[in-house]
């Protein structure tokens, strides 16, 4: 890392950027307001009762975000928390919008709008308490730990659809501990690489071009490979091993600065994908369901297909929201897992590329803080969170549209789940934190007696 | 570390750059694809999202909606004498598809149809609901009642035709079915359904018999034959004396043709041979003229050819590969020979015609919601089997069939009528039931308003010729007093 490579960093007095954050802030609540009316009256020919309530509620969450970001991290980003808040606002309306569908069960916004709630309040938890995201490092091996509690635990509960990602507490509801094991994981990949970088990046030998690594600094990668395969089988959790193993080879790579480490995890993550693939039942479906989208399954049509023609016949521009028949995908699902197929029927072709371009540009912001950051800890944490949202959106819009096969995963922000919610805020108020580092001016130099003597050596 | 850094930023906006490519396959390049797929019930839910546009017959609809609840389907069709108009309007069923009319001109009736573009967006403006056209026919409404109240209980089909235009003036196949019962998408629609499966049904009564089931033509392919020899120049003057043996031994065979019953054919004349129906006669007429003239004339008449009216009707069959004793039973309407009523039909009006087949067509015009005229259909001509001389001395030979010989049972008092019968022989050794058929026209002064062809399947036993002039005739003549309005 040299000073020069910053160029993000600019001379002392730079606009800290909380007005823009503002302004995009305003659109971030008007769009779902306007979204909500726009359901309600294709629906039932009226505004929404709740309109008001939600309006002020989005506003009100978004504005005490605002003020603690202003206030505890005033040279934060002021793109990513317009965009979560629009992402969020959205899903709500979508999922309220999917509500409407009686053949779809029972409410799920009023519950989404609570979890968002706590997600918000997380967010400014975090801004309120953590003042350096540099003080997560001394939780390295604690981060490992609890990483790895969470990913091991939902194999001691029940399986749901086909899937074990959930751990269902009584009383509280179940829980998806994949979503905060993504960001806790990412702490412990970047203090232990921040740690080990220069062993793993300079004590490697060389074959046919490629730097291998030794034996013993070998080790960790085989463990985490190991470790996402065991989710693979064990919680038949494509989506989630996917987005470890990817993530870590992402940190590695940027940490050791070696290309090699990029060929040994593609081999490695497309070894253990044909493996698994070929020999897990459930895994199998998913990839049949990928080649074939459109067979029929008993004479019946499969979700995978009705989601499908979701996208097909949303065309260019769509039907409008609440004007479209999404719900024939039918189930749990069409809540959460496919809810960008209503996003691509109701709102088009147009919206769809809309909703994709926000996920990209949160996910450039977030390599654009890694980049701008200053210690290295900063920026491996920077860049696995923004990596993972990448990596989730990725695996998540791609199965759902078919580019790959589909993994049991939820669109951050967009999908219904509490989970997924809270952690993406916490996730979004932790980027926003190295952020705020990474912008925030030098502190000027403190004036020294010899000052003046200097200056006049430099006239000369 | 902030190479890599890069390359890893570039490699995200490459995941989601791949997103992005993604979507824009699925939702325009394979939208069109997806939006019309047949498992993809959108398209049912469009169909009948709002009332389908009407099939009118004479003004008056013979289709009409009504208000579903309880499913994703708004509105089902209803049908006035659906059992009588099913062979012209099909069924537009919100489980089962559409067919006939209903599929042909679907897009017309849901209002989908890039023609309507322009009602649709003034419809999107206004916020009015989407309408669907109408689609006016040709057919006549008492004649179509003849026709079928004539089938009645018998199995059978009947097309009557306007000489002058080739419009469809009636169009009944008995046993029918209700497509009302099939309409909608509940289990007693699908009980329906289950019952009209030609597995339960031997009957087939969602068989439109007029277009889609051809039938050996029998001794109604003689007029076909008649032609042949009038326009190959075979024989010149109808009432002169033919050289026909009886019985006639089919050539390179020692395979005797003979005449049904105890009638005079040795060297009948043209008109006494077509009066009596003599097989000896026309298959020694067919043999002579040879292969290539005799496929050449039945194709100019339509056969071997679907004709499309729009909606699609089965090519009738005269085969192009015979030996000469094969081309003999050809042109008695046995052998491989097969017809629909609707081709019989084109016979007698291209003859009724003064020798100009008119293409059949049953759509006068497509009309918009707010009744302006989409499109309209203009007769066409569609060949010249005969020259006028040639197609009056076959009227006349016809009208003498009715007069004198088989076909007594159509006359109409005051009009001219010429007709032919027939009786085909099918199934192993000729066991079955025979056909009974009959092709007419009436002529006036103005020329001739009617030709129709009649098919009654389960013929009596009678062999006789006579059986086609006893079952079919009755019909055919009701259908042309229903038409001259007698």
């Amino acid at each position: 890392m040299s000073a020069s490579n910053t160029t993000t960093i600019t001379s002392i007095g730079a606009p800290n950027r909380r007005n823009t954050e503002l302004a995009l802030l305003v659109f971030a609540v008007a769009i779902p307001v306007f979204a909500y009316a726009n359901v309600g009256l294709a629906k039932n020919d009226s505004v929404p009762a709740g309109l008001l309530g939600y309006g002020v509620g989005l506003g009100l969450l978004a504005a005490v975000a605002h003020l603690l970001v202003r206030k505890f991290a005033p040279y934060a980003d002021p793109l990513m928390l317009p965009i979560a808040t629009l992402l969020n606002g959205l899903g709500l309306v979508l999922i309220w919008r999917l509500d409407q569908e009686p053949s779809l069960g029972t409410a799920m916004a009023p519950k989404q709008l609570m979890w968002s709630t706590v997600g918000v309040a997380l967010f400014i938890v975090v801004m309120v308490f953590l003042k350096d995201h540099r003080i997560l490092q001394r939780y390295t091996y604690i981060s490992m730990v609890v990483a790895l509690a969470l990913l091991i635990a939902p194999v001691f509960f029940p399986a749901v659809y086909g899937a074990r990602i959930w751990i269902t507490l009584p009383g509280i509801g179940s829980l998806q501990p994949g979503e905060f094991a993504k960001i806790i994981i990412a702490v412990f990949f970047a203090g232990y690489l921040m740690v080990k970088r220069d062993a793993l990046a300079l004590a490697s030998r060389r074959v046919m071009g490629l730097y291998l690594p030794r034996g013993r600094d070998l080790g960790p990668i085989l463990v985490i490979w190991a470790l996402s395969l065991m989710i693979l089988v064990f919680e038949t959790d494509l989506g989630t091993s996917l987005l470890f193993f990817g993530l870590f080879v992402i940190m590695l790579y940027v940490a050791t600065e070696r290309t090699s480490w990029i060929v040994f995890g593609l081999l490695l993550s497309a070894a253990g994908a044909v493996a698994v693939a070929s020999t897990e039942p459930h895994v199998k479906v998913r990839v049949t369901n990928w080649l074939h989208p459109l067979a029929l399954e008993h004479g019946a049509v499969t979700e995978t297909a009705q989601s499908r023609y979701a996208f097909g016949s949303g065309g260019l521009f769509g039907s409008g929201l609440g004007e479209g028949y999404s719900r024939l995908i039918g189930g749990i699902g069409s809540k959460s897992d496919y809810i960008l197929a209503t996003v691509g029927e109701e709102l088009g072709l147009a919206g769809l590329m809309a909703v994709l371009l926000l996920y990209g540009l949160l996910i450039e912001r977030g390599m654009r803080t890694a980049l701008a950051a200053r210690d290295p800890f900063g920026k491996l944490l920077a860049v696995g969170l923004s990596g993972g949202l990448a990596l989730q959106v990725f695996v998540v819009a791609g199965g759902v549209t078919g580019l790959i096969p589909l993994t049991g995963m939820t669109m951050p922000f967009l999908a219904q789940g509490g989970s997924s919610v809270i952690a993406n805020w916490a996730l979004v108020a932790i980027l926003l934190r190295i952020s705020d580092t990474a912008r925030r001016p030098a502190p000027s130099p403190a004036p020294s007696p010899d000052a003046e003597a200097t200056q006049v050596v430099r006239n000369q | 570390m902030n190479k890599p850094l890069r390359r890893v930023a570039v490699f995200c906006g490459l995941l989601v750059l791949a997103l992005l490519v993604r979507v824009n396959y699925v939702q325009f390049v394979q939208a069109d694809q997806l939006q019309n797929d047949v498992h993809n019930r959108r398209v049912a839910i469009n169909q009948y999202a709002q009332p389908r546009g009407d099939i009118i017959v004479d003004g008056k609809a013979v289709t009409g909606h009504t208000e579903t609840n309880g499913s994703d389907f708004k509105y089902k069709r209803t049908y006035t004498d659906g059992a009588m108009w099913a062979p012209v309007t099909g069924h537009a069923s919100q489980a089962y598809g559409t067919t006939m009319l209903e599929g042909v001109e679907d897009k017309i009736l849901t209002g989908s149809d890039d023609r309507l573009f322009f009602n649709r967006t003034i419809d999107l403006l206004t916020g009015k609901q989407r309408q669907g056209g109408n689609v006016v026919t040709t057919l006549n409404a008492k004649a179509q009642k003849a026709a079928y109240d004539g089938l009645g209980n018998k199995k059978g089909a009947v097309v009557a035709l306007d000489p002058g235009t080739g419009a469809i003036l009636a169009m009944a196949s008995t046993p029918s079915y209700d497509p009302s019962g099939i309409a909608g998408y509940s289990n007693t629609d699908e009980k329906n359904w289950i019952a009209l499966d030609k597995k339960n049904d031997p009957d087939d009564p969602s068989l439109n018999r007029a277009l889609r089931q051809t039938y050996p033509p029998g001794s109604t392919f003689k007029l076909v034959t008649a032609a042949a020899a009038l326009e190959s120049g075979k024989v010149t003057d109808v009432d002169a004396k033919t050289t026909s043996p009886v019985p006639y031994t089919l050539p390179g065979t020692t395979v005797p043709l003979k005449n049904e019953g105890h009638i005079q054919c040795k060297d009948a004349t043209l008109r006494n041979a077509l009066r009596q129906s003599c097989n000896t006669v026309f298959g020694k007429l067919g043999a002579d003229i040879g292969l290539k003239g005799m496929v050449d004339e039945a194709e100019k008449f339509g056969f071997n050819k679907e004709q499309l009216v729009p909606v699609r009707a089965d090519a009738s069959n005269f085969d192009t590969k015979m030996s000469p004793d094969q081309v003999a039973q050809s042109s008695i309407g046995q052998f491989d020979t097969a017809a629909t009523p609707l081709q019989m039909a084109m016979v007698a009006s291209a003859i009724a015609n003064n020798g100009v087949l008119m293409q059949p067509y049953e759509v006068a015009k497509l009309v918009a919601p707010n009744l302006s005229t989409i499109s309209q259909t203009d007769p066409t001509e569609l060949s010249k089997p005969l020259t006028p001389e040639n197609a009056q001395k076959l009227q006349s030979m016809m009208e003498t069939v009715v007069t004198e010989g088989t076909g007594k049972n159509a006359r109409i008092p005051g009009v001219k009528v010429g007709g032919k019968t027939g009786t085909a022989q099918h199934g192993v050794n000729n066991d079955k039931a025979p056909y009974a058929w009959f092709v007419s026209y009436a002529m006036t002064d103005q020329g001739s308003p009617v030709a129709v062809a009649v098919v009654v399947e389960d013929g009596s036993a009678n062999r006789e010729d006579i059986s086609g002039g006893g079952l079919a005739a009755p019909i055919a003549k009701a259908v042309m007093e229903a038409v001259l309005d007698k």
